[in-house]
This record gives C-alpha cells, sequence and structure tokens, in this order.
C-alpha cells in the first residue's frame, strides 16, 4: 500500500509541476497585464509542434528548442500589438474573448499545419525511471519540476532585485505613477506578452516527451492551468506553482483511490471550495493588488 | 407632401411587423429544410442567450456553466420520456424546472463571487454537471448517451417535421423576447439595470441585490433548460459531448458578439455566430480550393477578434434604431470583470 | 410596442438577408465546385449523363478528426478514380463532404444540407455521438446512411433503424477475438481500462457481457479522459488487484501514454489492446513501450502476412499501394472504414440506379460476400453490420512491426 501511496504521489507531480507551469505563465500575464490570457494553452502547444518539427529536420535538440521558444515569444509579441494594445481600454471581459477568439485561430493553425497526428519528443535524459521505494519515476517528471523552479526563482529574482522589474511592479500598481517617471505600460504588457510566450512555448517542449502532442492539447492545459492559478490565488506567482502541484496530486490521490471517472470532478469540487471559502486562493492575500 | 407624411406613416406602421411576418412566412416560401434547420438552431441559441444576455448584460453576472443547464434540459427530456414514460409535455416542464432548482441551489453561494472568480465558479458548477452525464450511466447511459427520445405532442399535435419545429422554436423567441421587453421595463428591471451599473449604489437606494442577482441566475438556467428540452425533442438523441464547457463558451461568445445589455443582442449574436460558421463552410473552399474545417476555425477566430477590437460593445449597437431606455443601459465594460490594467 | 416589433422587425430582416446570402452562396459553390466533383460534372455533360450525387459527413477537425481525415483523403482517392474510370454505369459520380467538426449539432445541420442536394446517400460519421444525431433525420428523410463508426448502437435495433447501415467492426467482434485469446491461455483474471467517451464505454459495455459469459472476471475497472496526460495512478489499482491480463479501450494519444505508463511501471502482465490503437502512430508515439502488446486488428495492418487465398488479399494490398502513391503514407483502419462504405454504397448504386429505397434494399439484402477492407460484409434485415468475428485477426507488436499471431 505505501509503494501505491508513493506511486500516485509521484504520478500526481508530474501532472502537478506540468500544471503548474502552465499557470506560472498565466499568473505572471495576468498580474502584469490585467489580461487573463486564454489562449496561453496553445502558445505552449504551438512551442512543442514547432520544437519537434524543427527537431525532425536534423537539428540538434537544443537548438531546435531555442528557436521553437524565440518563434512562439515573437509571436506572443505580434499577437498583442496586433489584438490586444488596440483594444487595450476595453473590459476585462471583451479581452478574455479576444484571448479566446485568438486561441481558436491558434488551434486552427496548428491544425492547418500538423495535421491531427500526434507527436512526441525524445525524453530530455536517457534511461528508465529511477525506482523509489518501488514506485517508479520518471526522470522527464524531474526536468519538468526543475523548470518550474527555475522559472519561479527567475521570475522572483527579475521582480525583486532588478530595476526593470520593479519598474514592472510600480507600472501594475499604478500607470499613471509609472508613465510620470518614465515607464510606459504599454510596453510593459508588450514584453509580458513576449515573456509569456517563451514561457509558454517552454512549457509546451518540456511536457512533449510526457504528454504527446495534438494541435488540440492547448485548449485542456488552458484549463487545468487555470484552475491551478485559481486555486493557488491569482494574485501569487508561488501560489501558482503550489496550486499546479497540489492539483496534480489531488487528481492523482482522487483517481487512485477513489474513483478514475470522478477525478476531474474532485478537482472541480475542491476548486469551488477554495472559491467558496477562500477566494483569494491558498497563498493570496485579501485585498492584495497583483503581484 | 401630406401624401408623402401619410406614406411614411404607414410605412412605419407596416414595415416592421412585415419584415416580422415576412420571416415567419420564411418555411413557407424555401423549400429547404436545411435553412429551416439553420433557423432553428439559430433560434434555440437565441433562447438560451437571452437569459444569458439578462444575467450577464443587466444584472452583470457572467457565466460559464450554462452548457450544463442546457444540458440538464436536454437530459430531463431524454431520461423522463424514455425511461419513465412520461408525457413529452411534462417532460419539457421538467427541463425548465429541473435547471431551475439547481441554479437556486448552487446560486446563493456563487453569486457572491465578483469578476473572474465568478467566471471560475459557474465553469466548475458546468464542468461538474458535465461529468455528471458522464458518470451516472445507470440514469444517463454515460458516453454513449441516450437514444430514441419520442417527438414532442402537444394536444395531439406531433412536432415531427423542421416546419412544425421551427414555428415551434420561434413562437417561443418571439414569446421569450416579448417577455424580456415588458421584465426590463418593470420595475424589477430597473432595479436589475441599476445592479449592473453600481451594485453598491443599488444595495443603498435598497434593492436587495443578492436577491435579483439570484433571480436573473435562476431565470437563465430556466430558459437554458427549455432549449435543451427543445433540443432533446429535435434531434431526439442526447449525449454528454454538446454540454460541455466549450458549449458554455460558445454561448458567452454569442452574448457578447451580439451586444450585453442591447434587447436584440441575443438574437443577433446567435444568428452571427451560426450563419458565420455555415457561411464559412461554403465560401471558404471557393477561395481556397480543397479546404477543409481548418480555415474555418482560423477564419472564425479572426473574425471574433476584429469584432472584439472594433466593435467591444457588440453587435446590438448596431440594431439601435432609436432612444430608448435601452440605450442607457450598460456595454460590455460594466459586466463585472476588471478593467485591463 | 410598434418599436419593439420594429427593433425585432429588422434583426428578423437581417438574418433573412443572410440566409439570402447563404442560399445564393450555396448555388455559387455548387456551380464551381472545386476538384473532382466539377470535373465529374463536366465529364457527365460530355457522357449527357447526369451525375450521380452522394454526400459525406465527415469529423473532418474536432476531437475525431484523427479518424476523420484519413477518411477524406481516402474517399477522394476513390472518388477521382471512380470518375477516372467512368463513373457508375456511365454516370459520374458528385461527392459532397462537409466538416460536422466532431459535433453532433452540426452533423445534423450538415446531413441536411447533404439531403438538400439530393444525395442518393450519406457516407459518415466518423464517430458514433455525431453518426446517432443523424439517425432520426435520414430515418425520416428515407436516405440511406453508411457510418464508419463503432458504437453498435448506431445499427441497433435494425427495426427502428432501417435506413442505416456501418461498416466499423462492432465491439462485440473484437472483444470475441479477446476472450478466444484470453480462454486459450487461461487468463481469467483482468483488469479492464478505457477511455472517459462513446469509444471506451462501448468497448466496456460489451466486454463486460461477454466476460461473464466466459467466466473471466474483472479484477478492476478504471478509466481515463481521452486529454488525460498520465494513467499511472490507474495502472496502480491494477497492480494491486492482482490481474492476469490488462485489457485497455483507447486510441491514441492517450493509449500511446498508457502503454508508457505500463511499461515504466514495471507491469509484466500482457497488455491487450483494442483495435483503436491500429496505426503506426501508436508504436512511434510509445516509443518501444508497445513492444509485446497484444490486439485484435483488421487485415490491413497485415496485408502482406496474410495467404494469397484470402478474399481481401487483393482488395488490401491494391488499396495500400493506391494510398501511398497519392498520398505517401500507409493507409490506416479508419480510411478502411470509409472505403467499405464508399465501395458498397457505389455496388449498390450500380445495381439499384438512382432511387434511394432500391439502393437500401440493395444494401440490405443482396450485400453477401463483399470483400472488403474491414472484412467481408454479409448484411441481412438483422444485422446492417454484416461482419463476423473473422474480419479480425490478433496480431502482436515486435520489433516496431505487427506480428500475426497463428
Amino acid at each position: 500500500m505505501s509503494d501505491q501511496l508513493l506511486q500516485l504521489l509521484f504520478s500526481g507531480l508530474t501532472l502537478g509541476s506540468i500544471y503548474s507551469l502552465i499557470a506560472l505563465a498565466l499568473v505572471t500575464t495576468f498580474n502584469i497585464t490585467g489580461v487573463l490570457n486564454l489562449a496561453l494553452g496553445e502558445f505552449a502547444a504551438i512551442g512543442a509542434l514547432l520544437a519537434i518539427s524543427l527537431y525532425a529536420t536534423g537539428m540538434p535538440l537544443i537548438a531546435a528548442f531555442i528557436l521553437s521558444i524565440v518563434l512562439v515569444a515573437i509571436m506572443g509579441g505580434v499577437l498583442e500589438r496586433a489584438a490586444i494594445y488596440p483594444a487595450r481600454r476595453a473590459s476585462g471581459l471583451t479581452l478574455i474573448i479576444i484571448t479566446i477568439g485568438l486561441s481558436i485561430s491558434l488551434r486552427g493553425l496548428a491544425l492547418l499545419i500538423w495535421g491531427t497526428d500526434t507527436y512526441s519528443l525524445p525524453a530530455f535524459s536517457k534511461g528508465g525511471p529511477f525506482f523509489i521505494g518501488g514506485a517508479a519515476l520518471n526522470p522527464q517528471s524531474i526536468w519538468i519540476l526543475g523548470l518550474a523552479v527555475l522559472t519561479l526563482s527567475l521570475l522572483y529574482a527579475f521582480f525583486e532585485l532588478t530595476y526593470a522589474g520593479r519598474a514592472v511592479k510600480a507600472a501594475v500598481i499604478n500607470r499613471t505613477a509609472a508613465r510620470l517617471v518614465g515607464i510606459n505600460p504599454s510596453t510593459v504588457s508588450f514584453w509580458a506578452f513576449v515573456g509569456s510566450g517563451a514561457l509558454g512555448a517552454a512549457a509546451g517542449i518540456f511536457i512533449a516527451p510526457v504528454t504527446m502532442t495534438t494541435y488540440d492539447m492547448g485548449f485542456m492545459l488552458g484549463i487545468k492551468g487555470f484552475v491551478a492559478a485559481v486555486i493557488g490565488g491569482l494574485s501569487n506567482v508561488g501560489g501558482a506553482v503550489l496550486g499546479g502541484l497540489l492539483l496534480g496530486v489531488l487528481e492523482s490521490y482522487s483517481a487512485g483511490l477513489i474513483s478514475s471517472g470522478l477525478k476531474d470532478a474532485l478537482a472541480i469540487i475542491i476548486l469551488l471550495a477554495v472559491l467558496l471559502l477562500r477566494p483569494q486562493g491558498i497563498l493570496g492575500v485579501l485585498g492584495e493588488r497583483k503581484i | 407632401m401630406d401624401r408623402f407624411r401619410c406614406l411614411m406613416k404607414i410605412k412605419k406602421t407596416f414595415l416592421w411587423p412585415a419584415a416580422v411576418l415576412l420571416f415567419l412566412a420564411l418555411p413557407l416560401v424555401i423549400d429547404s429544410n436545411y435553412l429551416i434547420s439553420v433557423l432553428i438552431v439559430i433560434g434555440l441559441y437565441t433562447i438560451i442567450v437571452q437569459g444569458l444576455g439578462i444575467l450577464m448584460g443587466y444584472a452583470g453576472q457572467v457565466s460559464f456553466g450554462h452548457g450544463g443547464f442546457f444540458g440538464l434540459g436536454g437530459y430531463a427530456v431524454a431520461i423522463m420520456t424514455t425511461r419513465y414514460g412520461w408525457h413529452p409535455v411534462l417532460a419539457l416542464l421538467a427541463a425548465i424546472i429541473l435547471p431551475g432548482l439547481i441554479a437556486a441551489i448552487i446560486g446563493r453561494p456563487t453569486l457572491k463571487l465578483r469578476e473572474l472568480y465568478l467566471a471560475m465558479g459557474t465553469m466548475g458548477f458546468g464542468i461538474l454537471i458535465h461529468t455528471m452525464f458522464n458518470e451516472a450511466g445507470e440514469l444517463t447511459g454515460g458516453p454513449s448517451g441516450i437514444a430514441g427520445i419520442p417527438y414532442l405532442t402537444i394536444g395531439g399535435l406531433t412536432f415531427d417535421n423542421d416546419i412544425k419545429f421551427f414555428y415551434l422554436i420561434w413562437a417561443v423567441v418571439l414569446l421569450v423576447l416579448f417577455g424580456i421587453n415588458n421584465l426590463i421595463r418593470s420595475r424589477v428591471g430597473r432595479a436589475l439595470r441599476a445592479i449592473s451599473e453600481s451594485e453598491h449604489a443599488a444595495e443603498t437606494a435598497g434593492i436587495d441585490t443578492g436577491k435579483l442577482k439570484l433571480k436573473a441566475f435562476i431565470f437563465s438556467a430556466l430558459l437554458a433548460g427549455l432549449a435543451g428540452g427543445l433540443y432533446a425533442f429535435y434531434v431526439t438523441f442526447v449525449s454528454p459531448a454538446p454540454f460541455g464547457f466549450n458549449t458554455s463558451v460558445q454561448f458567452v461568445l454569442m452574448a457578447v458578439v451580439g451586444g450585453l445589455g442591447t434587447f436584440l443582442g441575443p438574437l443577433l449574436g446567435a444568428a452571427l455566430v451560426v450563419l458565420l460558421g455555415e457561411l464559412l463552410r461554403w465560401a471558404i473552399p471557393l477561395v481556397i480550393p480543397g479546404a477543409g474545417g481548418e480555415y474555418e476555425i482560423i477564419f472564425f477566430g479572426l473574425i471574433l477578434v476584429v469584432l472584439m477590437i472594433y466593435r467591444p460593445e457588440g453587435l446590438g449597437a448596431f440594431g439601435k434604431i432609436s432612444k430608448s431606455p435601452m440605450e442607457k443601459t450598460p456595454a460590455a465594460s460594466d459586466v463585472g470583470l476588471p478593467e485591463s490594467g | 410596442m410598434s418599436k419593439l416589433v420594429k427593433k425585432i422587425g429588422l434583426t428578423l430582416l437581417t438574418i433573412l438577408l443572410l440566409i439570402v446570402g447563404l442560399i445564393a452562396g450555396g448555388c455559387a459553390s455548387s456551380q464551381n465546385d472545386a476538384g473532382s466533383a466539377g470535373q465529374a460534372k463536366e465529364q457527365g455533360k460530355e457522357q449527357g449523363n447526369e451525375p450521380y450525387q452522394i454526400g459525406a459527413v465527415i469529423d473532418i477537425s474536432g476531437n475525431s478528426s484523427s479518424l476523420g481525415v484519413p477518411e477524406r483523403d481516402t474517399l477522394l482517392m476513390l472518388v477521382d478514380k471512380l470518375n477516372q474510370d467512368g463513373g457508375i454505369n456511365g454516370h459520374p459520380v458528385e461527392l459532397t463532404i462537409l466538416d460536422n467538426k466532431s459535433e453532433e449539432t452540426e452533423a445534423v445541420l450538415a446531413v441536411k444540407k447533404l439531403i438538400e442536394k439530393n444525395v442518393l446517400a450519406v457516407l459518415g460519421c466518423s464517430s458514433s455521438g455525431p453518426s446517432m444525431a443523424m439517425i432520426n433525420t435520414v430515418q425520416n428523410a428515407k436516405v440511406p446512411m453508411v457510418s464508419m463508426a463503432a458504437a453498435s448502437s448506431i445499427v441497433e435495433p435494425v427495426s427502428d433503424r432501417q435506413w442505416v447501415f456501418k461498416t466499423a467492426q462492432s465491439d462485440i467482434v473484437t472483444v470475441k477475438k479477446i476472450i478466444t485469446y484470453l480462454k486459450a491461455r487461461d487468463l481469467t483474471k483482468v483488469a479492464l481500462l478505457y477511455m472517459n467517451n462513446t469509444y471506451g464505454d462501448g468497448g466496456k459495455a460489451a466486454f463486460t457481457t461477454a466476460a461473464k459469459e466466459n467466466g473471466i472476471e474483472i479484477v478492476a475497472e478504471e478509466k481515463f479522459e481521452a486529454s488525460d496526460k498520465d494513467m499511472t495512478p490507474q495502472l496502480t489499482k491494477v497492480k494491486a488487484g492482482g490481474a492476469q491480463a490488462a485489457i485497455v479501450w483507447a486510441i491514441p494519444p492517450s493509449a500511446s501514454i498508457i502503454t508508457k505508463n505500463f511499461k515504466d511501471m514495471g507491469l509484466s502482465i500482457p497488455l491487450i489492446h483494442s483495435h483503436g490503437v491500429g496505426n503506426q502512430k501508436f508504436i512511434e508515439l510509445a516509443q518501444g513501450a508497445a513492444e509485446g502488446v497484444i490486439l485484435p486488428i483488421g487485415k490491413l495492418a497485415v496485408a502482406s502476412q496474410i495467404p494469397d487465398s484470402d478474399p481481401q488479399k487483393k482488395v488490401l494490398e491494391s488499396y495500400i499501394a493506391d494510398y501511398q502513391a497519392k498520398y505517401n503514407t500507409q493507409p490506416n483502419s479508419f480510411g478502411g472504414y470509409a472505403w467499405d462504405a464508399f465501395k458498397l454504397v457505389v455496388a449498390a448504386i450500380e445495381k439499384a440506379g438512382p432511387d434511394r429505397a432500391a439502393i437500401r434494399d440493395e444494401l440490405e439484402k443482396n450485400t453477401s460476400g463483399f470483400a472488403g477492407i474491414s472484412g467481408i460484409f454479409n448484411m441481412s434485415p438483422q444485422d446492417h453490420n454484416g461482419l463476423g468475428v473473422d474480419s479480425m485477426v490478433l496480431v502482436q507488436i515486435k520489433d516496431g512491426k505487427w506480428q500475426l499471431i497463428k
């Protein structure tokens, strides 16, 4: 039984780190721009598909990754200028619908280019799973978790230790004041989308060896990332990671111990419980203003 | 001059009712079950989006869970008629009441949420209901669904073809339209608008905002259930697939595209989304030979984005002809979601 | 009040206009239909024969698009070839393929549009839900429909589905094949894992019934979503349950993921899949974990291994050769379902002429010993699928290839 519990924990952490990455990108963009980017899952899908195609041309794996991340980052920036910037004064709901529209188009584009096939990437490190206490742990899970932790540290360092990071925080807290000291919120928004493009693509690439990649995988990823972000608290970057891990572990335990058919429902019930009892999320502080 | 004025007056009095009549005569003129079906589907969605429009445009509350209520209506009809042999009319009543009951239960805690959290909460309940369709296999037939739903019969009249369904559904649509027109001019309507403009102010003015929002939520669930029940009678088959989160998003899209807080927005939104899909289906192969659904999806998304950038208040704003109380009603920006930045 | 009427009138007028546009557009599109259909018309004019209309509603985009795309490609290939060879009795065939986006409401609208075009028969859909949704419409309009989906409820009870046929093997056929394997090896305790959708649900229902009849005990029963990324939790239960074999009812990518998880966890019992993984992609995606997997499959995948005496051999080889020449890739069983549906309908039109009722009767009464891709079809008034257990073979995956188990 104990090895079963451990196995479920490992599985949950694998899933959880996938959700964490998406939630992280979602929360970062949301806090900087106020836009809940529902096309983020598509960024991940396109990033992974691009990397797979580039790799298939004979490019070294690492070069394919970097090129793909750069391309999706550019795509993020272009989309921000084309669709978000012109509507920057619109309401939150309008902006959400715009990102839904973008995600629909991106999915169509991916379908056009890559078709309906499923693609996969080789695992980053060779060799089979580790066995710890009779439970198997996939090495790729460690890569994914590592990326989440790395991203989190980088974000923290950026916001707390660099001038640019503090400037962004300032822009978020008070637009007018930020403008007065020479920070342009629309530039900040642009770079936030470039960053979320890069982060989304990286997430997609890291999870591809585990999840496999289809043109339409972004939708479900986006939703799960969204749920994870709310559980952790939309205003908190660390909460996003924690929310993701929690969601993954919960799903895994409910599938393994209660009912596999009801695992998504249980995750939703937890979500609702958090929403109704602690709407600021697990790590969020009520009344806190973004980041 | 007098004659001209007189003509104008005649025109004013008769032109628009004539348009309604012309529309209603459509099935007799066009001999196409396909086009009639398209209109039936538009009608079905209009019924749902009308309710959602009240909730979003007037009470200022968003819901990403109406696909679930739509499904509850469909399943109520399917289960009651095939499993328990209820009369179709009774089953249709169940299809209206059940979602209303569920909405009453979940509405109270959920509507305390604001902005994005409300969106999440309603999405959560929608997904829960959808999961239930999949999991309660004994009752719902699981993922395979329920087939063999009988036709709707009302007092000897059996709705077994497209033309009859067209009249049934559009009669309901017009009824709902008139009903809502009266509602928004009533005390309740004014109170609802007050909420969407400023909840605090409304409360100060002595409006029980919680109760009113709940009523709007229940009302929209009832309408979604009604449409779901009619859908089940029309297709005679239900499965969980059409009632998921995607559908809920689609309904919100229709409401926003049509224009929130505008009287005819729901009708326009539903018509535009459905017709756009159908138009793209044949138009794109003309431009790009051999193209499939891929282009359709891309164009649909792009049109949506462009519309939202240049017409964030929705299409309903085009339809405004004269000054009416509705004009002062809130646009999309007043739905309880955060301003950007 | 008059203002209200005015507004409603204006809106309805707008819709009216759009509808007119739709009609005009529909006419325009049928006049300059691109591709094979247009050619067919020209050919028809040359020969002075009216083209025969056939329609197809396929899941080209959406959830089931991996089924629908090879089906569409197969149909396009077949109709081109048929028209080059002179069509049906000198009449060219105009095939209209519509996408239902894997959605039920869309399928209903699409099939109505086809019926307006006076199609003689409708092929589709690719998956069970949209197929089920179309049944009421084709029954009322009395148009023969040939589905390419698995669920047996599409054609049963036949008394309510006189106009509906299907070419994909029903789940029970696959199940019987698996049961034979289990009994031959005396495996009486099994775990059943299935996708939580129509496909998995159908397989589960058929297997549960058959297992009971054959004294096989299901010690663990687990499901997973098509979009799930890790099935280790479900397999953990299998490991704990003491099963002697695991049966998985799913399609890639989730089928590949579960196979990888299975291997990663070091489970050593036989892993038996359904025919849903019957394409090379499954093996590729599982990255070596698919070695040793056993599954029942249509003969298409092992065409080169079946004896020359098999009546399907020639058909299979020509389909593979044609498909490869045109699309530069191997056809799969989904394309095969489309091949069967198209050829069955064409054969019926050839004999019955352009009459829907006659085509239906022909399909039901005179389809016997028809060697298709999915098997030998023998339709009857009791059976609108017409495939027996012999339509499938058991294979094991060895060195990344399907190996026939004798």
